[in-house]
């Protein structure tokens, strides 16, 4: 029986050091496009009075969703059993960690005061879904630290699924919250639904899981360590079940609104006239962010090939965006009715179809939290044992799981 | 503050007579609400203000209550996406029959506000006379009561904010709304627009307390058929609405 | 009297916490906190008395002068206190008290020449802030000048509560009572504010 030995990636080649600076300068871009909307006002960004969250909130939300599923690997692996998601397990902790990290810097660099940011932790209306995700956020980093800690020191290994059940129960909520923070808008048309918060929780099992796979091949990849057909094909299938299932629930909120005569009209505009919303929403969201990976995913021998993976990965990502750009923007983009069977006009743009041109700035901002992610990752695989030296056929059993005894080095 | 002086109380809006009788008897407190309370004094959940806006005495041509708010709080009423307008006025017209009728729209002070509900901080408040506040010092600028309000009756200060007129604070990065002229009304004043629009010789909206059976205004809902604008969502406005 | 930097570290990490220091950016924070520890650390180092200081005191230009609603040293220490008490119980329980509302403040302490409290380093506010290097937020909202002159042609020699004009009939008469209060006040806290006498 062979030991799995975890180790640092060595991080000395300059391959390594153009990632570094160039996520660092993408957070660097970022932080100076939040310093100048914040020195400005937010007149600089495409956000009006009518669309009051805009690219900075699609990138943030993606980012906190696709947090919690990050931690699904690690969850399978100590929450379920299977023994072959056990080696994936730190990676998917500091991921989750990561992009949570990234998206708050995002949402909290939006802020109309962020310099008052502190207001947030010192002043709680615990009516607030806000209020809510400040704890269910700082819980979860808190949880996964420990989990992590359970993973990685050999005297805690004992509670180590004592605390991954604790993370997953957590995440869960997290991910309730955070789709809360739309379902409990009453008042507009594409929001009010109670199917949110499950709706984002499996959105965060597909966007995290095509994230952690991407950072996998690219760990494995570059580094020149062995990564198995196995353990990817076993994610790639399960990313497979995650894609249909929120292309499920996509469906099924969309044919809600439907059979609502209130929110018809609302639908309408999502589905058939929204301009630009229809078109992220058929072609980004539905097109290539879902039917395309799953033709791809599920295609007998195109699903094999580590190329097409990425590709599939990819696209759950940015399908995810444009959900995300759909859910947000277009939901904000139909009008309020404040006096149904009426048409309604006024000098603050009721009863029209609200537009929003994302400015330069507000986009730098949203990749500065991706790169902050990205940062944080790249610097935690080479300062922690994260990754197992190989993940190759050999090591793994995808069937019985780790044939080897995960040791640190 | 505990240094309270009867003699210092500030009723504004009274005539000499009235002083004159303060004078007398200086420890008689007359919370009368049409001239306003002790400064002293906490609001009181007794006192429900609301307004009741007639639709039918509304013009569709005059923006007076509008012009009166842009000037009494300091906005500069401009009307682009990012300009902040406090009250507007609305053109409505049945899809139906057609008819058409104007009326203003502005926060409707809920006695349930679904933006004090998600505001993280509680910047978003109720007074207890059911006034519905922003606390601009510890309103983070999230603009979560922005997408929670059914009404679209907040603004967001996008534009840094010089000359405010004094006594009427509004800054850069933080929501903004119809206070229903608090400082007026705590003054035993009317909102600014409910005087403009009685200027103009309309009169089509009437201000006072909601809980005294004995109002203007609860006598003519009392009277008349009213109705408050999402009224499905139960929100229990302090802004009714006639002839709409 | 010598201003103690000392203090000023104290004062800028509660202000941030009460949402009173100037918007400024969060990055902009660590430089100030960190220049305002060197501060402090000197200041202490050289015993925090001295009155010779590289940094010369402020002195203030003051419209009405020697008639605060308490004596110097305390609103020196706990002016931010105060306000924030009032603030608080202003906007959220509606209470009018006049005697330490930021308005109330400045009808006192606004310049003669700009008819504000900031804009120069003689200005009331900007003057001991800018000492201190400690940022003020309230403006960024509030306005810096004196309720009875905004808008209005400004003549310093015309005492504020006799400022004529339609508009002001009930304004008039808060103002008088403003001043009753004033002089009221005058009578217990007549310390006069140091660099406030002309």
């Amino acid at each position: 029986m062979k030991n799995m030995v975890f180790r640092e990636i060595e991080g000395k080649s300059v391959g390594y050091y153009v990632l570094l600076a160039g996520l660092a300068l993408f957070t660097l871009l970022g932080l100076l496009a939040a310093h100048y909307m914040e020195t400005n006002g937010h007149h600089v960004t495409g956000m009006t009075n009518q669309v009051v969250w805009g690219i900075p909130h699609v990138f943030a939300v993606f980012l906190i969703v696709a947090a919690s599923g990050a931690l699904n690997v690690a969850s399978i692996g100590s929450v379920f059993g299977k023994s072959m998601y056990k080696p994936l397990a730190p990676l998917s902790g500091v991921l989750s960690v990561a992009l949570l990290a990234g998206g708050l810097t995002v949402l909290m660099l939006d802020l109309g005061r962020a310099d008052r940011v502190i207001v947030a932790m010192t002043h709680y209306n615990f009516r607030s879904v806000f209020a809510w995700n400040v704890f269910l956020y700082s819980g979860f980093v808190g949880l996964v630290a420990i989990y992590l800690w359970a993973q990685m020191e050999q005297r805690m290994k004992p509670y180590t699924k004592a605390a991954g059940v604790a993370a997953f129960i957590w995440r869960l909520l997290l991910t309730t919250g955070t789709g809360s923070i739309f379902g409990f808008l009453v008042a507009r048309a594409l929001y009010d639904s109670a199917l949110f918060a499950p709706m984002f929780i499996i959105m965060s099992f597909s966007y995290g899981l095509a994230i952690y796979i991407l950072v996998l091949m690219a760990a494995y990849g570059w580094t020149g360590r062995p990564l198995g057909d196995g353990v990817l094909l076993r994610l790639k299938g399960l990313l497979a079940v995650f894609v249909a299932a929120v292309l499920y629930f996509v469906a099924v909120y969309h044919m809600t609104n439907l059979y609502y005569a209130e929110h018809r009209a609302a639908e309408h505009f999502i589905l058939v006239d929204g301009g630009v919303n229809t078109q992220v929403f058929w072609i980004g969201q539905i097109l290539l962010g879902s039917v395309l990976p799953l033709v791809i995913l599920f295609h007998p021998s195109a699903g094999k090939s580590r190329r097409s993976i990425a590709l599939a990965s990819v696209l759950v990502i940015l399908g995810g965006l444009a959900q995300m750009y759909v859910t947000i923007v277009g939901g904000q983009a139909w009008p309020l009715d404040l006096f149904p069977g009426m048409q309604q006009s006024s000098s603050f743009y009721d009863g029209v179809i609200h537009s929003y041109h994302a400015s330069v700035p507000e986009v730098f901002l949203g990749l500065g939290g991706v790169a902050i992610a990205g940062l944080i990752v790249v610097f935690a695989i080479k300062v922690l044992r994260l990754l197992p030296d190989s993940l190759g056929d050999d090591v793994v059993d995808v069937h019985h799981g780790a044939k080897a005894v995960a040791k640190p080095a | 503050m505990s240094e309270v002086n009867t003699s210092r109380r500030q009723f504004l809006g009274w005539g000499t007579a009235a002083m004159a009788g303060l004078a007398i008897a200086p420890g008689v407190t007359l919370i009368d609400l049409a001239h306003g309370k002790p400064d002293d004094q906490p609001v009181s959940s007794k006192v429900r203000w609301g307004m009741l806006i007639d639709a039918n005495q509304c013009h569709s041509g005059c923006s007076d209550c509008v012009t009166a708010c842009n000037k009494e709080n300091g906005l500069s009423g401009g009307t682009g996406p990012d300009d902040s307008q406090w009250i507007r006025k609305m053109d409505l017209k049945d899809t139906h029959s057609g008819r058409v009728m104007s009326l203003p729209m502005m926060c409707q002070h809920c006695g349930n506000p679904p933006c004090t509900d998600v505001c993280p901080t509680g910047a978003s408040f109720k007074r207890a006379d059911g006034i519905v506040l922003v606390d601009r010092h510890i309103c983070i600028g999230c603009r979560y009561c922005m997408m929670a309000c059914p009404y679209k009756a907040r603004s967001f200060v996008a534009h840094p904010v010089t000359d405010q007129k004094p006594g009427r604070p509004r800054g850069i990065g933080t929501v903004e709304a119809c206070t229903m002229c608090v400082e007026r009304v705590d003054a035993g004043l009317k909102p600014a627009c409910v005087d403009a629009c009685a200027a103009a010789g309309h009169e089509a909206i009437i201000f006072g307390d909601l809980n005294d059976p004995n109002s203007d205004i609860s006598k003519r809902i009392a009277e008349y058929t009213t109705k408050q604008v999402r009224a499905d969502l139960g929100l229990d406005t302090g802004v009714r609405y006639q002839g709409v | 009297m010598s201003v103690r930097p000392a203090t000023f570290k104290w004062v800028w990490v509660s202000d941030v916490r009460r949402g009173l220091v100037k918007r400024g950016s969060l990055w902009g924070f660590a430089i100030l906190g960190a220049s305002l520890l060197a501060v402090a650390l000197t200041a202490t180092a050289s015993g925090g008395e001295q009155e010779t200081s590289r940094v010369p005191l402020p002195h203030p230009e003051i419209a009405n002068p020697g008639k605060c609603v308490a004596d110097t040293e305390y609103m020196r220490k706990h002016h931010m206190d105060v306000l924030l008490r009032h603030r608080d119980e202003t906007v959220h329980e509606g209470i009018r008290t006049k005697r330490y509302s930021l308005t109330n403040c400045i009808d006192c302490h606004a310049s003669r020449k700009n008819n504000s409290v900031l804009g120069t380093k003689e200005n009331f506010c900007q003057a001991c802030h800018s000492y201190a290097a400690v940022k003020v937020d309230c403006f960024e909202c509030h306005s810096s000048k004196p309720e009875a002159t905004a808008g209005a042609v400004f003549h310093p020699i015309v005492p504020s509560g006799a400022k004529a004009g339609p508009a002001s009939a009930d304004q008039g008469l808060a103002l008088s009572m403003q001043q009753h209060m004033r002089n009221g006040l005058a009578a217990t806290a007549n310390k006069n504010p140091g660099g406030e006498s002309r």
